[in-house]
């Protein structure tokens, strides 16, 4: 099931409700190669709605709504089959795998021949600045380096559309607009729609796309 | 698989639980067809009863079973409330952790070692300070009381409460309710006692429990240490069971059910305790009482603990050294000389029980984290952990004195045929091993980060890849310690052992406690040194292999 032609993810009157009461309510397309900046405070429940894209919304939530591919309707099928990839807050860099373990977990299964494999975490690696870093363990990597090894994980998997939840919060200013404008260059070069949510306007800024405020639950 | 692994779990760990106590009970009233026993009839209960000092025996079950578990629980709530937080207190967690392992007997053995007239501790102050040069004709072990037999239990008790405790202690976040209590002039031990331990009671409550049933019905440290004339109800009841004369067992049947009765009365007292112990704390906390000064009492509190940890440690390495002495004369601290001589002479005899013990062990424990893997996996896919009940259910075999339900399971066996069989050996360590390695495992399964399965799912990962790849690798050391507490679970298990396996299938903790009546101290050290070497080699190895495997992964290190 390649997806060659890229596709938009569409949002299709998504609500979310945490105990009766109404966290989110959105209704948007996302083009391919753009970004849609999800805004609000921490505890406005803008994971909650990644996570219910994603497949792995924790039951205490409801939801109605769906999540489209272009035209594959992604929130009737289990998580592992939606390929949407997502980046969290941490790295989460599997921590008993090196780092070309890592990345070879991601790679397809159709991907059969062990060279083109290989290959492709070579190239991945030279993407990320980080040639030659195949055997190092992750956990002695600098926070810039596994974000952007985890940039290039979810990549590998060749998902359909990109999902961020605030992964650049717990990295230092400087580190912080260089990562953001990596991933967001490495997101249009593969023509992916992206979705990302955050409380930091300038997050909101640097992707460049549109901006949908939580705090009003409208379009601004 | 995964479906069904909840009820296999529930029909491996109780299914024996009710058969065994069908089986026990129905015999208590003279109805066991394959002993010529076709009528309901109260004979053997009115046997059991004018068997002498009946009366004496089942108190003396009562009264070690409440006491160890009093001088217990105090010491480790002294302990965490007036330490909790310090160095000493990181100290001691180390040093009491791999008491868990010991077998009871051993640790049982190793006390008599010390206390015994010609024991350690006399040859310490001996002959200068006591002015002995034989050994004094005191009764100290096997005493009437039972008092020795109770220090025995005490010792192991101890660290098992402890380390359930602390598994309790951060879920409450000790911290900071702590300093509210110091802020407003509470001692540390009365700012712990009022504010956390109501918290942590409840948590450890079934743990506590299952220390009652087990002190109120051991066999094998009653064997060692407890008072003979008369014995303690669990040691004659096996007596009986094992009596050639096979009508006995109808008397063992009725015997069965009173100790069944005895533990429920000891729970039931307890629970008077703790209503009393709740009113009695509301009471001095409504008054505002703030033992400022508690520095006397944490003392105090530091030096048991202390003092018992040290015996079990003494006491192992006397036993050790019994096994390899040659001539150790009375009041001599270390003896003259060594020799393997008690090795070399073991070798050929030991061989058969030692396999059988690894055997079991080895067997008991992978059947069992099969299936608790099962079950905690099937608990992350559908969010359903079973809760309160699923925690009861878990601590039931553990609940119920062993002398109750394993012997009517033995008569169970016996009537389909799987009597003496390495099966049915199998089966009944798996009763007490499945609990302990779940509860060892169920923790660090919980707390893994989801959002690691969450991260792989997204990359097309289906829940058998997750499994396999991620989960079970990156808790592969919580996995493997599961695995040893198990094994050392089944290296313990005396009475199960002995009543399902007939005799025939000798482990290194029947052969040791059989050793017990005839003071061979050589012998006796061999075996007991086996016996705790053997659950000490599973922790190692539990040990080694995740550092061996993820030598280069700084994050896969051991967190504490």
């Amino acid at each position: 099931m390649e997806i060659s032609a890229k596709q938009p993810l569409v949002l299709d009157n998504i609500a979310i409700n945490l105990e009766g009461r109404l966290l989110i309510s959105i209704d948007q397309t996302i083009a391919p190669g753009d970004v849609l900046s999800v805004m609000g405070p921490s505890g406005s429940g803008k994971s909650s709605l990644l996570a219910y894209i994603a497949g792995f919304l924790d039951p205490a939530f409801s939801a109605s709504g769906r999540a489209l591919l272009g035209d594959r309707v992604l929130t009737n099928l289990p998580a592992e089959q939606r390929r949407v990839g997502m980046l969290f807050q941490d790295p989460l860099l599997f921590p008993h795998m090196s780092v070309e373990e890592n990345l070879l977990f991601a790679i397809p299964h159709s991907v059969k021949s062990g060279a083109e494999r290989i290959l492709r975490v070579k190239s991945a690696l030279e993407t990320a600045d980080l040639q030659g870093y195949q055997d190092r363990d992750p956990a002695t990597l600098s926070g810039g380096q596994q974000a952007r090894i985890a940039l290039m994980r979810v990549l590998l998997a060749e998902p359909g559309a990109l999902l961020l939840d605030e992964p650049f919060s717990k990295l230092d200013a400087k580190l912080k607009s260089q990562t953001r404008k990596f991933v967001f260059e490495e997101a249009r070069k593969r023509d992916l729609p992206v979705l990302l949510v955050t409380h930091d306007e300038i997050d909101a800024d640097e992707a460049g796309g549109k901006v949908f405020n939580l705090e009003n639950t409208e379009e601004q | 698989m995964l479906r069904i692994a909840p009820t296999l779990a529930l029909l491996v760990l109780l299914g024996p639980v009710f058969f065994g106590l069908l089986a026990t009970i129905i015999p208590a009233f003279g109805y066991f067809p394959a002993l010529g026993g076709e009528t309901l009839s109260l004979d053997p209960i009115r046997n059991l009863l004018s068997e002498p000092g009946i009366y004496r025996s089942s108190m003396i079950s009562l009264w070690t079973g409440l006491g160890t578990t009093v001088i217990s629980l105090l010491v480790v709530a002294g302990f965490v409330a007036g330490w909790s937080g310090t160095n000493w207190f990181r100290t001691m967690q180390h040093t009491i952790s791999p008491l868990l392992s010991v077998p009871h007997a051993a640790a049982a053995f190793g006390l008599a070692f010390m206390i015994t007239p010609s024991g350690w501790l006399f040859r310490l102050i001996s002959p200068e300070i006591s002015g002995l040069t034989r050994p004094a004709d005191l009764l100290i072990i096997n005493d009437p009381a039972g008092l020795s037999m109770m220090a025995g239990l005490v010792l192991k008790e101890i660290p098992f409460l402890f380390l359930v405790t602390l598994s309790a202690l951060p879920q409450v976040k000790p911290r900071r309710f702590a300093h509210v209590a110091t802020s407003l002039g509470y001692g540390r031990m009365a700012g712990f006692i009022y504010c956390i331990w109501p918290r942590i009671y409840p948590q450890i409550r079934l743990a506590v429990f299952a220390v009652i049933a087990y002190a109120s019905s051991v066999v094998d440290v009653a064997l060692i240490l407890g008072p003979t004339n008369p014995a303690p109800l669990a040691v004659r009841l096996v007596g009986w069971m094992n009596d050639p004369d096979l009508t006995m067992r109808f008397q063992a049947s009725a015997g069965a059910v009173l100790q069944l009765l005895i533990t429920a009365f000891a729970l039931l007292i307890w629970i008077a305790f703790e209503k009393i112990g709740g009113f009695f704390l509301m009471m001095k906390r409504c008054q505002g009482n703030r033992f400022a000064n508690d520095n006397p009492m944490r003392i105090f509190v530091l030096v048991l603990i202390s003092l018992s940890i040290g015996m079990v440690f003494a006491g192992l390495a006397i036993l050790a050294m019994w096994s390899v002495s040659g001539l150790w004369p009375f009041p001599d601290v270390l003896p003259s000389s060594f020799s393997l001589k008690s090795w070399s002479r073991q070798i050929g005899t030991l061989a058969r029980p030692f396999w059988i013990t690894i055997t079991i062990g080895v067997a008991s424990t992978l059947i069992a984290l099969v299936i608790a893997l099962a079950c905690l996996e099937r608990e992350q896919r559908t969010g359903n952990t079973g809760g309160n009940r699923a925690m009861f259910l878990l601590y039931l075999p553990l609940l119920i004195p062993q002398a109750s339900f394993v012997f009517g399971l033995q008569l169970f066996f016996l009537m389909s045929g799987i009597d003496a069989s390495l099966f049915g050996l199998v089966l009944v360590h798996i009763v007490f091993v499945l609990p302990y390695l779940f509860l060892s495992l169920a923790d660090p399964w919980r707390a893994w980060d989801k959002r690691y399965g969450f991260a792989a799912k997204t990359m097309h990962a289906g829940d058998n890849r997750i499994f396999w790849s991620v989960r079970a690798p990156m808790l592969l050391r919580s996995i493997l310690v599961a695995a040893a507490v198990g094994f050392a679970v089944s290296i313990g298990q005396y009475l199960p052992t002995v009543l399902i396996g007939a005799g025939r299938w000798p482990t290194i903790t029947t052969e040791a406690v059989a050793l017990a009546s005839g003071g061979d101290r050589r012998l006796i050290g061999v075996y007991a040194f086996l016996q705790m070497a053997l659950p000490f080699i599973g922790f190692s190895i539990a040990a080694i292999i995740p550092a061996v495997l993820f030598a280069n992964r700084r994050d896969m290190k051991a967190s504490s």
